[in-house]
């Protein structure tokens, strides 16, 4: 908390209120994770995090750090971008899996496959 | 004024992190499936890619953001490599 | 043009990614991280994914804004739902199943990235052979509705971008 103090309270402010909603959208995707009952459920409560509470914490850090610098500090847009392009890639993968999985193992729960072709083709990879 | 608000909502907010981190760690140890474990290790990778740009901002160091970023690209291809094992049950084909 | 430079976006995109984690605009990050993004560049253009061509690029920015306020208000929506007291038990979730006019793979994949991205909805699989896709809605209330959703609000302004 040294370099704190530089800061003025203009910027303190917001920077505050960011990180607090960043860090509070954080923990309840994770509570979502507890709370929702089956894995379908649970895997929409990390975009939570991923979305919007990670985007306030960085905002909150290149606010922080330009007004502390007093030059634009800009790269925290780098994980923005990658979590933008990565996130979706992920859960799809992670739910194309479970998916397979559990039709595999013939859970009534899960939609079947198309009947008029065996295999969907894996464009996607 | 501004170092004591500063201050105290960086805490706060490593603490809700933290707590995230625990939520997210407690059903990775829980279960009950694969992809359950998968989704909850993606998910503390991403609190703890916050809960360094929080430790950044606290320092004021910038050295942080390197790690925050090379956690969120690990985060990215582990998860990766860990749904194409559960589909496959290879990673690489 | 086309031979030394393939693909001009992707390598602006990475020359600016190289000087953001360089933090200086000196000459030397300049020519290096232009030599990495043409480099980059050609190794795509050796791949070859098949061209994607962008109709109308001044609805992009249109649909950005559109995405990033429909990411708000799900967030909004998904917190609460999470948040209800009594355990979290949404109204009904569940798969549905919806008929895309959409073909470009880009379009396709540009759609899947944005229900996906919005918290509450989740692309699961795509069937080329008859155009369907699958998608998990923590909060399906009315089937119909969430259809309609899709091919109004999304479908159609990626159709007019891509198509």
């Amino acid at each position: 908390m040294t370099q704190a103090a530089n800061l003025p309270l203009w910027a303190a402010l917001p920077v505050a209120l960011l990180l607090l909603t960043g860090a509070g959208l954080g923990l309840i995707g994770s509570v979502g994770l507890l709370r929702l009952r089956n894995f379908y459920e649970r895997i929409h409560a990390p975009t939570l995090a991923t979305t919007l509470g990670i985007g306030f914490i960085l905002l909150a850090s290149a606010l922080h750090f330009s007004v502390l610098q007093s030059r634009p500090v800009l790269h925290e847009v780098l994980i923005a971008v990658l979590m933008v392009i990565t996130t979706p890639v992920t859960l799809m993968l992670l739910a194309r899996a479970a998916l397979y999985r559990d039709r595999r193992e013939g859970d009534p729960e899960v939609p079947p496959l198309p009947p008029q072709v065996s295999r969907p083709q894996r464009r996607d990879g | 004024m501004s170092v004591a608000l500063l201050g105290w909502s960086i805490l706060l907010a490593q603490v809700l992190l933290a707590a995230a981190m625990g939520c997210a760690a407690f059903r990775v140890l829980r279960g009950p499936r694969a992809q359950d474990r998968v989704l909850a290790l993606d998910t503390l990778y991403i609190n703890a890619a916050m809960l360094l740009l929080v430790f950044g901002i606290r320092t004021g160091s910038t050295h942080y953001f390197e790690a925050a970023l090379l956690i969120a690209l690990l985060g990215f291809v582990a998860t990766a490599a860990l749904s194409k094992f559960l589909m496959r049950g290879e990673v690489i084909e | 043009m086309t031979r030394w430079l393939p693909y001009p976006l992707l390598t602006l995109a990475l020359l600016a990614a190289w000087l953001l984690l360089a933090e200086s605009l000196s000459p030397g990050a300049f020519l290096l991280g232009a030599l990495v993004a043409l480099l980059a560049s050609w190794v795509l253009a050796v791949l070859a994914p098949p061209k994607a061509r962008l109709r109308r690029l001044g609805a992009v920015p249109g649909l950005l804004a559109m995405v990033l306020v429909e990411v708000v208000r799900s967030n909004n929506a998904v917190a609460r739902i999470i948040l209800r007291p009594g355990g979290a038990r949404p109204p009904r979730s569940g798969f549905v199943r919806i008929p895309l006019d959409l073909r470009n793979p880009y379009g396709l994949a540009a759609l899947a990235c944005i229900l996906t991205a919005t918290p509450g909805t989740v692309w699961v699989e795509y069937d080329s052979s008859d155009g369907t896709m699958l998608l998990h809605v923590l909060d399906l209330i009315d089937e119909e509705a969430w259809v309609r959703i899709i091919k109004d609000r999304w479908e159609r302004r990626l159709m007019e971008i891509f198509e």
